[in-house]
């Protein structure tokens, strides 16, 4: 079918409409403008981390995996517990923050990836062919039990993350009136070496191959001699690798955490997979940054307290108008 | 013959546990009220009904038609604030400055098509897409509307709620010849509502927060709420959302317009849940935004999981299962560790240490962990629920055996 249908156009309405508020915006206070974006933009890459994992496993195996919000989280509450082991300085930063910095990533990022192959050897592996209602119901049990796991360890309230990172004022420029912070370039930066590590590996490795062949195909992967049962751990071992850092860098940017923190965000995150078209890796770190931009926006031009209903405004008009998402990957219909 | 006679007793297994629910229902007030001499209990069960009767509605959708909706809990909001709206002072305060008092037996039918229409209008532009889709965007609409309702407090109360919810009343003879005046208003007037000042002389038999009297009500609409289902299962409709369910394309091709009829099954399923929602909303006298998050469409879809999907009677089962293990086990859990570590010699386990909360709050805490582990077994153990539809499954074998029976006849009548 070529050219642009109904509900194609309306897509694109409501965006140039969205565009040209924005843009006015900017044109009108540029300096508040830019700042926003740049929240924005640190906000939407953290999404972006999450939101590969969702798209990947949803890629592969077709389940919307309701757990990996909280394994985000989880990843903050062990690297906070990693922390506590080391002597750092919130005041400067020390030698002792780089090596716990350097430390804490690897060390999350592993075991929030041994985590993740063990919820998926549990709750997902026994049922991958059974009706599909079954593993989503187990998705959200073990979404459930890791909040559980995260209660019982702090309580209800929010946890403390030691602010390591380089801030004050003595680490942030103002340029034309705006403010750019250390931890903002650090968020950016840690993400864009994450995506483009995962974009490496997807595409150049025999692995990756193997992934990427497993989500076309399962049945035809398995033929050509690929262990399907390895390639989807792999999978959920990635997932939780970026849920891990995104944990992290959270916990590092807005060093409040708290232990259901993980169900808002994982929603968010999947909302940026879904407007990337779920599926599609790259769609998911381009929906994320978009998804942050806009939740700042929102925060800013519309208030807080509607950017929720912005959001999944936004997931339901995607559906409507355009269910591949913005990249328009095919999805198959089983 | 055996055929038969299998088919019976299955019928049978889902009619005896009908008969044993109902007497429990039956016996159940007179019992607590003699053996507890308070009616606290009986509350409660009433409000296990409104979980009963979201249960049965989602049943429709998610057990009959295959379809997932994970916002179901929506469609109980609407309920509950379209009763809530038009029946109490509320509209008073907000930009309209007039309050409306209609009646509750208008306004839970008004619930149930306002729940419907939205289902409807919700559905239609998603139900062409496939079914994964159809549940992120009940997702979502589930996440809005309670967020709608926290961020519009002119209309809503916000975070304040709506209170001072009218009862629903009856005409005067309902109580008996003993209540007074019988005039058969049911239009609840300003006499009613003095009853609670201690003046006998109402024209109507007001609900007041009379427990017995929202449970006797909820259990007449899900007895209501069965029969219908149960005609609606065996109807035409019933047996091409069936088709549906177990395979779209086949069903299209047999003729089934298959966006209409994933439509009426997501509108009656939503339909349920305002009827249960304008039921809330007068039995509990307050809405909050609080009661309709997603932990609500979760803990239902879950009730409708364990119970078994697609067979009414697994369903109501599985709700009253999961509302006991929400509301009575897990409470229960914190003060009885407490005193059995007092017993045993542990007491020291129950004062707060440093970072330890003490056993009981250590307790509470684990209530999440425990219902996440209740979940994930209950699929992993028995992901067919506690009594599926084996009716349908015979149904199923049953047409197989009589098409074998057929081809066999041809061969000899050849």
């Amino acid at each position: 079918m070529g050219g642009i249908s109904v509900p194609d156009s309306g897509f694109y309405i409501i965006s140039a409409i969205a565009i040209v508020l924005l843009g006015a915006q900017a044109v009108s206070h540029p300096a508040a403008f830019i700042q926003i974006s740049i929240f924005g933009i640190a906000d939407g890459a953290m999404y972006a981390l999450v939101a590969l994992g969702y798209t990947m496993v949803y890629g592969i195996i077709e389940l919307i995996n309701f757990a990996h919000g909280d394994v985000f989280t989880m990843g903050a509450y062990i690297g906070t517990a990693i922390l506590g082991f080391f002597a750092v300085n919130e005041n400067s930063f020390t030698t002792i923050n780089l090596v716990a910095l350097l430390l804490v990533f690897p060390v999350v990022m592993l075991i929030m990836g041994a985590i993740n192959i063990g919820i998926e050897r549990v709750a997902y592996r026994p049922l991958r062919n059974a009706p599909r209602l079954a593993p989503l119901i187990t998705a959200i049990g073990m979404s459930f039990v890791l909040e559980g796991v995260m209660f019982l360890w702090h309580g209800p309230a929010t946890v403390h993350v030691p602010d390591l990172l380089p801030h004050g004022p003595g680490f942030q420029t103002k340029i034309g009136g705006v403010f750019v912070g250390f931890k903002d370039v650090f968020v950016v930066v840690t993400a864009v070496i994450l995506v483009s590590l995962l974009a490496v590996f997807i595409n150049r490795t025999r692995l990756g191959k193997a992934m990427r062949a497993t989500a076309q195909d399962r049945d035809a992967a398995q033929l050509m001699g690929i262990d399907i049962n390895r390639t989807i751990a792999a999978t959920f071992f990635i997932g939780a690798l970026l849920a891990g850092a995104g944990g992290m860098i959270w916990g590092l940017y807005y060093n409040n955490i708290f232990y259901n923190l993980g169900f808002r965000t994982g929603l968010v995150a999947f909302t940026s997979a879904v407007f990337g078209g779920i599926g599609n890796i790259p769609g998911a770190a381009i929906g994320g940054l978009l998804i942050g931009l806009i939740s700042a926006y929102s925060d800013y031009y519309i208030g807080s307290k509607w950017t929720e209903v912005v959001i999944f405004g936004i997931l339901i008009g995607v559906l409507v108008f355009r269910p591949t998402g913005l990249l328009g990957m095919r999805v198959p219909d089983k | 013959m055996a055929r038969l006679h299998l088919r019976e007793r299955f019928k049978d297994r889902d009619t005896a546990i009908f008969g044993v629910l109902f007497l429990g229902a039956l016996v159940f007030p007179i019992v607590t009220m003699f053996a507890t001499g308070s009616s606290a209990l009986i509350a409660q069960a009433g409000h296990a009904g409104t979980f009963v009767l979201l249960a049965i509605g989602l049943n429709v959708v998610v057990g009959f038609a295959g379809l997932l909706d994970l916002g179901y809990a929506a469609f109980f909001a609407i309920g509950a604030y379209t009763y809530a709206l038009f029946a109490s002072a509320q509209l008073g305060s907000s930009p309209l400055h007039h309050s409306y008092h209609l009646p509750f037996w208008l306004m839970i039918f008004v619930g149930m098509f306002v729940a419907a229409a939205a289902g409807a209008i919700l559905g239609f532009p998603t139900l062409r897409l496939r079914g994964d889709y159809l549940a992120i965007v009940t997702l979502g609409f589930g996440e809005i509307v309670p967020q709608l309702s926290y961020n519009l407090p002119q209309w809503t109360g916000g975070i304040n709620a709506i209170g001072g919810i009218d009862q629903p009343s009856l005409p005067a003879w309902i109580t008996g010849p003993w209540a007074g005046a019988n005039s058969i208003s049911i239009i609840q007037g300003a006499a009613c509502r003095v009853i609670g000042s201690g003046t006998s002389f109402a024209p109507c038999f007001s609900f007041g927060f009379d427990p017995i009297a929202y449970y006797a009500l909820v259990v007449i609409m899900i007895i209501a709420a069965v029969i219908l289902v149960g005609n609606l299962y065996r109807s035409r409709l019933g047996r091409a959302w069936m088709a549906i369910r177990e395979d779209e394309v086949a069903a299209a091709a047999m003729g089934i317009n298959t966006v209409t009829t994933k439509l009426l099954a997501f509108a009656i399923g939503a339909s349920f849940s305002g009827f249960a929602g304008a039921y809330y909303g007068a039995s509990i006298g307050l809405v909050s935004p609080d009661d309709f998050l997603f932990i609500v469409s979760i803990t239902v879809l879950v009730m409708v999981v364990l119970g078994g999907m697609g067979s009414i009677t697994g369903v109501i089962v599985g709700a009253l299962a999961i509302y006991f293990v929400l509301n009575t086990f897990l409470p229960a859990l914190p003060p009885f560790v407490e005193n059995l570590a007092n017993n045993v010699g542990l007491g020291f386990l129950n004062t707060q240490n440093g970072d330890w909360p003490g056993l009981a709050q250590e307790t509470q805490r684990i209530n999440f962990l425990v219902y996440g582990l209740i979940l994930v077994l209950m699929m992993l153990l028995r992901p067919q629920g506690i009594f599926p539809s084996r009716v349908r499954e015979q149904e199923l074998k049953h047409a197989a055996v009589n098409e074998d029976e057929a081809a066999v006849e041809q061969v000899h009548a050849s």
